[in-house]
């Protein structure tokens, strides 16, 4: 099942090194420094590289954060939270938090609390297996699940700012902690599903995920520095247009640019995706909000 | 008022007396640039932050204006020496009016 295109490979390959001919210059194509440690407000310590999880036998030996393959402007901004504009969007969130909404007169604090203690390591082992419903579901997914069936408020919408900010502050209190989705049991089939679409090419172009993400990532695509594609970091401040963007959203995004017809964000599809991708980033810390361009 | 305006900053809280610091500040503002138009073609009003300001005592540390071409959230960082312990007052200037302010302790190490 595992597809892995060397013709695919040997093109890009010759495009960069054209690229590099045309504008003369080596500096695009410094070494990446796969050691450089990152830790947040001095305090938090987050792990950028680490050995791939058993699953990932055959494919990669290590994963990387996207961060190692950031700017250094991009990688400093990341560690102050003063200085990372993601944080302004938990801010709202918090505040979102401790307001009611609904038909029930329930705000999130009036069941869970402190954030800081009922959301604690909630993240890292998302998306998940949930027996109150047999299903797999996403922090999103949770989210507007509490607002519809236990606030009486209506759903986020999935791609929104509210979900995203909503996203950020559950996140950001797993920040550091490792990532460690299950890949077996009784989510184990969408597992499955997500590996496939992992592997399978899409659009005109005919890449799949693996083809950058797997195959090529530390390569330049253009401009692009191509990185593992790992989502330990989302949701994600982008520069490019200064908001937090979800993992879904990007999954959308990364599908258009091999200019195929997109699953839409909360599709099954994309769900499955989202489960597989977060496990190839197991022993990575959960990251976000992060900082990206 | 423009919705969701909440005026950060970060001081150190003691430092030594004549010595430079670093001051971060951040006011999350949307800035309408006054250049865009809605989905009905309509001009959106320009809506920013024109000025900001800081003061130490009473005393000018730094004043900026700002024009339509500022991105959203507007961050500025920048040092300013302290001769003794006191107060620092940040001012925002919003184009409808409204003010916002912030201050911030300092102690002498």
């Amino acid at each position: 099942m595992i597809m892995k295109n060397k013709s695919l490979k040997s093109t890009l390959g010759a495009a960069v090194t054209l690229a590099a001919m045309t504008l003369g210059t080596s500096a695009a194509f410094a070494e990446t420094n796969l050691d450089k440690t990152l830790v947040i407000n001095g305090e938090t310590a987050i792990v950028t590289r680490a050995p791939a999880a058993a699953h990932l036998e055959g494919a990669l030996d290590e994963v990387f954060s996207g961060w190692i393959f950031r700017k250094d402007e991009t990688q400093t901004a990341q560690m102050d939270d003063f200085d990372n504009p993601g944080m302004i969007f938990v801010d709202i969130a918090q505040d979102a938090w401790d307001t009611v909404a609904g038909t029930e007169g329930k705000s999130c604090a009036s069941c869970h609390g402190d954030v800081s203690e009922s959301m604690a390591g909630v993240k890292a082992t998302y998306p998940k297996w949930r027996e109150d419903g047999g299903l797999v579901r996403s922090i999103d997914m949770e989210i507007n699940n509490c607002r519809t069936t236990r606030m009486g408020a209506e759903p986020y919408k999935l791609t929104g700012g509210k979900m995203t900010a909503m996203n950020a502050l559950i996140t950001l209190q797993s920040r550091g902690m490792p990532v460690n989705v299950a890949v077996d049991g009784p989510a184990q089939s969408m597992w499955e599903q997500g590996k496939e679409l992992y592997y399978t090419k899409t659009g005109q172009l005919e890449m799949s995920c693996a083809n950058c993400h797997e195959d090529n990532y530390d390569l330049h695509i253009r401009a692009d520095h191509l990185s593992q594609g790992q989502i330990n970091g989302f949701p994600v401040y982008r520069l490019k247009n200064a908001k937090l963007n979800s993992v879904h959203a990007r999954f959308k995004g990364c599908v258009r640019d091999t200019r195929a017809e997109t699953y839409k964000p909360g599709s099954q599809e994309f769900l499955a995706l989202e489960l597989y991708v977060a496990s190839r980033g197991n022993g990575l810390s959960v990251e976000g909000p992060s900082i990206r361009n | 008022m423009a919705s969701g305006v909440k005026p950060r900053v970060k001081v150190p809280k003691s430092a030594a007396a004549g010595s430079a610091i670093t001051i971060k500040t951040l006011i999350s503002h949307k800035m309408e640039s006054g250049r865009r138009k809605d989905a009905d073609g309509n001009l959106i009003p320009r809506s920013i932050i024109n000025r900001f300001t800081a003061e130490f005592n009473g005393q000018s540390v730094i004043e900026v204006m700002m024009e339509p071409s500022i991105s959203t959230n507007p961050f500025f960082e920048f040092d300013a020496t302290v001769p003794e312990a006191g107060e620092f007052k940040f001012t925002w200037y919003d184009d409808d009016g409204d003010v916002y302010e912030a201050t911030k302790p300092i102690a002498m190490a």
